[in-house]
């Protein structure tokens, strides 16, 4: 996320890959945090976003418990994938379908967040000889 | 709300009317009765509205035409009963007012010889040497007609900037005008000398030339002419210099948009508009309510012991009693603040009745309509009709007291005598005006103008530091004194304005949505 957000081309992250059990609450499934963001909203108003230009979909509250803050899921994650589908050109409102589908118990996010980029950096460095070794690279 | 401020009560004698101090004395008694104080004056009962309190502006009615005054640059220190006294005197003795009129006498005299002049060109080698000229045809004629109307556009043009009496008198010589006349002088003058050198003495006999002279004389008046109206009366159009006007006594300021003046036209348009945006002096609002300030000064009482070194003791006093006073905690600002609180309560208090009042009073009269209009009034009871000036009498009555006590407490009861509301009343009951229309004279001060009788002369003292002939420039100041207060005029000019466009394309208005929304999942 270190790179200027250009909409439609390829960005390289190092992304996380979190499973998310979702849960029963009343009469539907609930997955236990808050998106922002969307290509139909403002990007400027984005707390956690580095590049104020950036459109993709942030995490913007877990609810303590959850089945999201069990699963690993943390505020300000950028959320690239869900089951699959690409989430960083979405509207807001496609999103949250994409991701309270009623026939799905399960969503596989594939979430992105300035920590694991540092992380990576750090080790990086302090480990120049094993870069490939690193788990969680993208190609 | 009343209970931090340490109310003393101090038994005085006010300067103001009597009548302000009756309605201070007032005051104090029913805040005595509140607080079990030991002050307490009897207030006789008085006449429905105080005839006797002081009218600020009631000298200047007496006074007559004005008259020119020195302006000087000294103020000399005397005391506001003296001065008083003293233009009085010298408006006494000997109103000049012939003076007023000497600027269009000479005006009309120089006027009459320069009209008079073509015709005397054109008369004389008629009368002189009338057989020895050629005879001239149509030429001429085309140019006496000419002639004529030009002579009737003179006139009129001279009528009206040189002949009218000005409505204001200024202590100097109007530079411009003086310089008009003198310049039409010399030039009829020059006109003169060479017609006499070389058509009298040689007795021309080329007719045509004449008239053709005559007809360049009028010409060029009529260019002075048009000189004169540029000079005199549209130079001073253009906005140039922006005057800050302020009210010594109360601080009330006004800015104001000149062209190019000397100081004395700048004056007299000053004043113009004082008399218009101005609100009206009000000496009875301007001070500090005495309880205040006496409060500080019977605070401390020095004893000099031992010896007695003259001017140096009575310097070390002072300085000691100034260095005592600054360190003493000072409350008066707690009591200047309730005090202001109390009275604008009881101004709004006094507001709210007379409202009600004059609003009840207007219903009881209605605007008689024609008999065919109304049929429903019975003929048993027919209502007995009235002129506006008994109907405005009729329903002064309920509503006198409210009036008169609201008066009283926003100090305004010289400006308004009873004849005076039952006058207004008689105008807005005649105009269909309603309870708040007419209000309005009373509810807010207005401009001088609404106070002043207009015919009489006003009286202006003009004190500058230059020349009050000399043109406005940046930074000058000067003040128009009368006896109660003066105005203070800063001059500064007007900034100078770059303009630059920009085209904006009707099509490009266009708005996209902000939106951060956050949905649960």
């Amino acid at each position: 996320m270190s790179q200027n957000f250009v909409p439609g081309q390829p960005v390289s992250v190092v992304t996380q890959r979190i499973e998310i059990q979702k849960l029963q609450h009343g009469d539907h499934l609930i997955l236990g945090f808050s998106i922002g963001g969307g290509i139909d909203q403002d990007p400027s108003q984005n707390p956690f976003s580095e590049d104020k230009a950036d459109k993709g979909i942030y995490v913007t509250r877990i609810s303590a418990g959850g089945p999201a803050d069990v699963a690993g899921l943390r505020m300000g994650d950028k959320i690239m994938q869900v089951n699959g589908w690409d989430m960083t050109m979405m509207t807001h409102d496609q999103a949250r379908k994409r991701l309270t589908k009623k026939k799905e118990n399960v969503v596989r996010l594939l979430v992105t967040r300035k920590s694991l980029e540092d992380a990576v950096k750090h080790s990086m460095c302090s480990y120049p000889k094993q870069i490939q070794a690193k788990p969680g690279f993208k190609d | 709300m009343d209970n931090e401020s340490t109310y003393s009560g101090y038994s005085y004698k006010s300067s103001h009317s009597r009548s302000s101090r009756k309605h201070r004395e007032r005051r104090d008694r029913h805040r005595s009765k509140s607080r079990d104080k030991s002050v307490v004056i009897q207030a006789p009962g008085e006449p429905l509205l105080d005839t006797e309190s002081t009218r600020g502006d009631d000298r200047d009615d007496n006074w007559g035409e004005t008259t020119t005054v020195v302006t000087g640059t000294s103020v000399d220190s005397v005391s506001n009963e003296d001065l008083t006294r003293i233009t009085k005197d010298l408006e006494d003795t000997s109103p000049l007012q012939c003076r007023r009129y000497v600027s269009p006498a000479l005006g009309a005299v120089l006027g009459l010889f320069s009209l008079v002049t073509p015709l005397a060109f054109l008369a004389l080698p008629q009368l002189l040497w009338r057989d020895e000229l050629e005879p001239c045809g149509t030429p001429c004629e085309g140019l006496y007609i000419s002639l004529a109307f030009k002579l009737l556009i003179l006139l009129i043009s001279t009528w009206a900037l040189f002949l009218r009496p000005p409505r204001a008198s200024l202590p100097r010589f109007f530079v411009f005008r003086c310089l008009l006349l003198a310049l039409v002088f010399l030039f009829v003058a020059s006109y003169w000398l060479f017609y006499g050198v070389r058509v009298l003495e040689p007795k021309e006999t080329d007719y045509r030339g004449i008239v053709g002279y005559a007809a360049s004389l009028v010409d060029a008046l009529l260019f002075i002419q048009y000189l004169a109206l540029v000079l005199l009366e549209v130079r001073h159009l253009q906005p140039a210099f922006c005057l800050k006007v302020v009210r010594t006594t109360d601080g009330v300021s006004r800015f104001y948009n000149v062209g190019h003046l000397s100081i004395q036209r700048a004056a007299v348009w000053v004043l113009d508009q004082y008399y218009t945006d101005f609100p009206v002096h009000n000496p009875a609002l301007l001070n500090l309510p005495k309880s205040i300030l006496t409060k500080k000064l019977s605070a401390f009482k020095v004893y000099s012991l031992g010896e007695e070194n003259g001017t140096n003791n009575s310097s070390g006093q002072s300085r000691a009693m100034i260095a005592a006073a600054a360190r003493r905690r000072d409350n008066s600002h707690n009591e200047f603040y309730y005090e202001e609180a109390e009275v604008e309560r009881r101004v709004r208090k006094r507001k709210a009745r007379l409202v009600v009042a004059v609003e009840e009073a207007f219903t009881h009269i209605k605007r008689h309509q024609d008999a065919a209009d109304t049929p429903t009034s019975s003929p048993k009871h027919p209502r007995e009709v009235m002129e506006p000036r008994e109907a405005a009498q009729a329903i002064f009555a309920p509503m006198a007291r409210a009036m008169q006590k609201y008066l009283r407490a926003t100090r305004q009861q010289s400006y308004h005598t009873m004849e005076s509301i039952i006058n207004h009343l008689q105008f807005c009951v005649t105009h269909n005006m309603t309870p708040k229309a007419f209000l309005e004279r009373y509810l807010v001060l207005g401009p001088t103008l609404q106070y002043v009788d207009s015919g009489s002369g006003r009286q202006w003292t003009l004190l500058s530091e230059e020349a009050v002939t000399a043109p406005l420039r940046r930074g000058q100041v000067f003040s128009l004194k009368r006896p109660d207060f003066s105005l203070v005029v800063t001059v500064t000019s007007l900034p100078l304005l770059r303009l630059s466009e920009e085209f904006v394309d009707p099509k490009s208005h266009k708005f996209v949505m902000k939106l951060q929304s956050e949905t649960s999942v």
